[in-house]
């Protein structure tokens, strides 16, 4: 009974924690191109979600309709941000650009709050409330099908990025000196990863918004985002998916196990301590590249 | 024209060394010195309780910031941890019996303790890693202070702050506490001007500048970053237990939470990286500007007949903030401070503009 009630957390949590690597992917895509933390993907998370329902309420959609309409809009965004805001502070000190992408967090969560208001709405996508049953496991259906959409967007990035853009965005991440000497547009590679990151961040947003209600809470994300992205290394996608999971694991077994002896919140701090401790032992994470200073 | 410097011969190093070395800054101190002085007889009582008193200890807390940040280079996201600690130190000691001096002297000391905790992590790593590791103890501290009865009283618990007291004399009149207030903020300024005619301010740039460097040429770099994280952290638990007797009156967790922590830091970036005059004007900017741009949105929609909803009101504050710091950081990435530079770098030699280097 008691391995069953691991087995049990340590699944779900698993499958929810692939669902903040989709989060995390947001943030590794912008990091890699352009070296810029993005404190923003919270924010973006949330605004995606809501893009969705403005679309469904507003036009009267369905589902399948909407939510490519605003990944189409969230992609716009993303460029927009990247062509307004980050592109002026290329080269400059690194508080600024973290100061930048905090001030474009609030702004936009407050945005998004003062357009649609504060009250949670459910995002309905049609996944049935009833529990999958795995053997005498109870799984959670949403996470499973947000587990799944992971897998298939950390495939679909493997294979883009052997297409030619791809390529491109591979040389802006690995020398983005070289690759303006060869011909390449350094600037429109990093607006083209901050839109894919705006669109991850759109389909993180709707998965989590069937999973809770939409509401300025999506914009919390950012914290787990950030610490999976750390731990599975800021330049790794595959490492981000690896530590999502890693992350959810331990997160939902150490809370249910340590929260009704703490009295509750342990899971914000079971994430901040590996957080902590990441950067403490290992600061450029599990597949991340180690960089070397010069003085 | 106005920042004449026609006239000024240095005949000591004393003289040349001086913190203000032009007679119109000089005066101009003066005059804002009997301003700040006389406030308390002159602006109506709202102004000063709501308005310049939470802005003389935020600037406090601003300045102990950019000793961190500013002068010693090194990223510090959990600042209003480091406050609150301060904050709920020195209220237990003064609540305790222990003279009101002496506790608020606790809170900061414990601060700094709690300082070098933080500082551990710049032993590390710098840049990104330890803005978020910061980060991440400022999630750890705000679970610590809320879920440990013995510091916060119980979850969500509010501890009602004794008055100030000063030799034994309790301090409630309005313009007391101002005095009180306005002295701490001035003595941090004090401080933080006479910072970079130390050994101890060029250190800390040095070790801003590059930190294997500094250590190349004979300066310990993790004993400078340990000394400015516990030195700020000293400022910041003071001015933390500050705001609570001068402003708060009370104390709980919600309010030195995360978002409090960045607020801080879009001050110090908005009022200018290491700029002292700069601290003062990215607090106003900060803390007064939303909400006075908020009414005026308001008045103009009801002049307009427009209808915003009381939920819209209530968020678009939050849109003017995070709209400056964008702002802010696109047209003059230093700052406030940096821009009253220029006006002044302008000035000094005007009409002569072509002697400027």
């Amino acid at each position: 009974m008691d391995r069953m009630y691991f087995l049990e957390l340590a699944i779900n949590g698993g499958l929810a924690g692939l669902m903040y690597a989709m989060v995390a992917m947001g943030i590794v895509l912008i990091y890699k191109s352009s070296s810029v933390p993005n404190l923003a993907q919270g924010a973006l998370t949330m605004l995606g979600a809501y893009v969705v329902l403005g679309f469904s309420d507003a036009l009267g959609v369905p589902m399948w309709v909407a939510i490519p309409l605003a990944m189409v809009t969230m992609f716009c965004v993303g460029v927009v941000i990247e062509r307004v805001a980050l592109r002026r502070l290329a080269g400059r000190p690194i508080v600024m650009i973290l100061m930048m992408t905090l001030g474009i967090d609030i702004f936009l969560r407050a945005t998004t709050m003062t357009i649609w208001g504060g009250s949670g709405r459910p995002m309905r996508l049609g996944i049935p409330d009833s529990p999958l049953f795995l053997g005498s496991l109870l799984l959670n259906r949403a996470y499973v099908v947000g587990a799944a959409v992971t897998l298939v967007l950390f495939v679909t990035f493997m294979l883009f990025f052997r297409s030619r853009q791809g390529v491109v965005l591979r040389a802006i991440a690995d020398d983005y000196t070289a690759s303006w000497s060869v011909g390449i547009s350094v600037e429109r590679g990093v607006a083209l990863s901050w839109a894919l990151s705006a669109v991850v961040a759109t389909a993180a947003g709707v998965l989590w918004g069937s999973v809770q209600t939409v509401d300025q809470s999506l914009s919390l994300l950012l914290l787990k985002g950030i610490t999976v992205a750390v731990l599975g290394g800021m330049d790794s996608l595959g490492g981000a998916v690896l530590a999502g999971a890693l992350l959810g694991i331990l997160e939902n077994v150490a809370s249910g196990y340590l929260d009704p002896l703490l009295g509750g919140g342990t899971r914000e701090l079971v994430v901040a301590a590996v957080l902590i401790l990441t950067i403490m032992i290992r600061p450029h994470g599990l597949f991340g590249r180690h960089d070397i200073e010069r003085i | 024209m106005l920042y004449r410097r026609a006239g000024i011969f240095h005949t000591s190093y004393a003289s040349d060394r001086a913190l203000f070395t032009i007679p119109f800054e000089k005066w101009a101190m003066v005059a804002l010195l009997a301003f700040a002085l006389v406030a308390p007889f002159v602006l109506s009582s709202l102004a000063i309780t709501s308005y310049v008193r939470p802005w003389l200890i935020w600037t406090a807390a601003v300045l102990g910031l950019n000793l961190i940040l500013g002068w010693a280079g090194q990223f510090h996201f959990g600042y209003a941890a480091i406050m609150g600690m301060g904050a709920y130190a020195s209220v237990h000691a003064a609540r305790n019996g222990v003279p009101w001096e002496i506790a608020v002297t606790l809170g900061g000391l414990t601060a700094s303790v709690i300082g070098v905790v933080f500082a551990f992590a710049a032993l590390r790593v710098k840049g990104l890693y330890l803005a978020l590791s910061t980060l991440a103890m400022q999630f750890v501290m705000d679970w610590v202070i809320s879920h440990v009865p013995a510091i916060s009283g119980g979850v969500s618990a509010t501890l009602q702050a004794p008055p100030m007291k000063l030799l034994g004399h309790a301090i409630t009149s309005e313009a007391g506490t101002y005095y009180v207030v306005l002295a701490w903020t001035l003595l941090v300024m004090l401080f933080m001007l006479n910072l970079r005619r130390t050994a101890l301010g060029r250190a800390l740039v040095a070790v801003r500048e590059k930190d294997f460097a500094a250590a190349v040429i004979g300066v310990q770099s993790f004993y400078y970053k340990l000394v400015a994280f516990a030195a700020s952290a000293f400022i910041g638990g003071v001015s933390g237990a500050m705001l609570v007797f001068g402003f708060y009156h009370a104390v709980t967790p919600e309010q030195f939470a995360v978002n409090v922590s960045i607020e801080l830091l879009a001050m110090v970036i908005v009022g200018g990286l290491g700029s002292i005059i700069g601290s003062f004007f990215g607090a106003a900017f900060i803390l007064l500007l939303p909400g006075q741009m908020n009414a005026l949105i308001a008045w103009l929609a009801k002049l307009l007949g427009l209808d915003i909803g009381v939920e819209a009101l209530a968020h678009i504050p939050h849109m003017i903030y995070g709209a400056t710091i964008i702002i802010v950081l696109l047209i003059e990435p230093m700052g406030l401070g940096k821009l009253y530079g220029n006006v002044r770098n302008y000035l000094l030699v005007w009409p002569f503009g072509y002697v400027r280097k």
